[in-house]
């Protein structure tokens, strides 16, 4: 099991176990963290379930902040995109994302 | 979009006073792929059902989300687009002669006296039915809104999320925020008629149309109309601006960590829809999350006679895929018709040994 945290807008932190092989949107969703609410499923066609990769995990991990071209454009629909912005049911988890913290924008829409 | 072309009831009216009163076998909330594939499944048990759902068109997410994605997980379609398998299932239900109620949503529920079901609409219709199926995914799907403070006062007098009246736009400061194709063929419609338009974009690249891309960087070339690069972080009007409530004067945009301003009288905003809920968290029933619980042998909620299916339900191990949409609307209504028609002696039957079916499809 991998450690992710989720921090809301106020500061306040989710700590939940994430399988190696689900997607950090899966991992949300079954531990109910507020702010992600993954309309589509994870089929990338909506942008709710954007998160912005803490700033010390995308330079420990610079992969964690590559968008594919269809992600890319679904962030048009999310609100202050940032370059660290990720919808959260393209990252895939692994092993080496033990510990990490992303954060949950304002309002998803 | 393409459109499917449901058929819309002449009781479609908005409401005037007394609500017009339906009765029917079922009421299915929500026309996605669930919703459309619980007409078919009630219908081979024999019974009718009235479909309601708060977009123009059936098809739900598949129609308005991702119509030309391809789906590769229904069994039988190794590929098949959004638009194509509601266009089939539209067709698979049409057996069955639902009525289809599109633009309405469901408001308030009570359970009557006879154990029936009451659900009313917002354009004023009252419909009663022993089985109320509610198969309305993530919720209604609205505008998303960004997050800006006072947004409300200004929603409806000069923000808007569609274009219902291209009049108010004229003569009119117009700023159109987004990178789809909403944004961009309103941008191009709109701009001979605005004072100055200024579409406002997060990036260079648009995930529009390219005719239209190309289209809308011909007339900026020729003075048309502006493209910023830049995200929206605010709005200014109303009395801080000497203007009465609700009024704009201008958008506050950031770019590349510059913040600056757009003047504006009017702005459209343009960043898809989400899911909402709505009224349907208020009926009662056992929730979690924005799901409801349903017995997993039968999809009832925690009230008698109001079944979940699709996204719209909980229950161990559920997945949300719309193949477990349609295992969940078949014992859905192995169930519901024994609800609807307790009298009768009900027997299971495969769909190939029903004479009705083979009459109709041969």
């Amino acid at each position: 099991m991998v450690k992710i945290t989720f921090i809301d807008p106020d500061g306040k932190k989710h700590e939940v176990e994430a399988e190696e092989g689900t997607t950090l949107m899966e991992a949300a969703i079954r531990n109910m963290v507020p702010g992600i609410d993954a309309d589509c499923g994870g089929a990338c066609a909506c942008a709710t379930c954007h998160v912005y990769v803490d700033p010390a995990w995308a330079e420990r991990l610079p992969h964690l902040l590559q968008r594919s071209e269809t992600e890319e454009d679904m962030l048009d629909f999310a609100f202050d995109v940032r370059e660290n912005s990720r919808l959260s049911c393209q990252i895939k988890i692994t092993a080496d994302m033990d510990g990490l913290v992303v954060h949950v924008p304002q309002q998803q829409g | 979009m393409p459109k499917q072309g449901a058929t819309e009831g002449p009781e479609n009216a908005p409401a005037t006073g007394a609500a017009k009163v339906i009765e029917t076998d079922a009421l299915i909330i929500g026309a996605g792929p669930a919703g459309l594939f619980a007409v078919f499944e009630l219908g081979m048990h024999g019974l009718s059902a009235h479909v309601l759902d708060a977009l123009p068109q059936i098809g739900g997410q598949c129609t308005e989300l991702y119509p030309d994605k391809p789906i590769y997980d229904i069994p039988g379609f190794p590929r098949i687009t959004g638009a194509a398998l509601i266009a089939r299932l539209k067709e698979q239900a049409g057996l069955f002669d639902p009525v289809y109620h599109l633009r309405t949503r469901a408001l308030g529920h009570e359970t009557l006296e006879d154990g029936r079901h009451a659900v009313t609409t917002d354009t004023g219709l009252r419909f009663i039915a022993p089985v109320v199926v509610i198969a309305a995914g993530g919720g209604v799907l609205e505008p998303k809104r960004p997050p800006i403070p006072g947004l409300a006062a200004y929603e409806g007098r000069s923000v808007f999320y569609a274009v219902r009246d291209r009049e108010q736009f004229r003569g009119r400061n117009l700023v159109i925020a987004g990178g789809g194709d909403s944004a961009l063929d309103w941008a191009i419609e709109l701009a001979p008629l605005a004072r100055r338009l200024v579409l406002l974009h997060r990036r260079e690249t648009f995930r529009a149309a390219p005719e239209s891309v190309r289209r809308m960087r011909e007339m900026v070339k020729a003075g048309e109309m502006d493209f910023v690069l830049g995200q929206i972080r605010g709005l200014k009007g109303g009395a801080q601006a000497g203007l009465e409530e609700g009024a704009l004067a201008a958008v506050i945009a950031a770019h590349g960590g510059e913040t600056f301003e757009i003047p504006a009288e009017r702005l459209l905003l343009f960043f898809g829809l989400a899911g909402k809920m709505g009224p349907l968290a208020d009926w009662g029933l056992k929730m979690e999350g924005h799901r409801f619980v349903v017995d997993p042998a039968t999809f009832q909620t925690s009230c008698a006679g109001l079944y979940a299916i699709g996204d719209a339900c909980a229950y161990p191990g559920k997945l949300n895929l719309i193949l477990s949409g349609f295992h969940e609307a078949a014992l859905m209504a192995h169930h519901a018709v024994s609800r609807a028609r307790p009298e009768e002696a009900h027997t299971f039957m495969h769909s190939t040994s029903m004479a009705l079916l083979r009459d109709r499809l041969g």
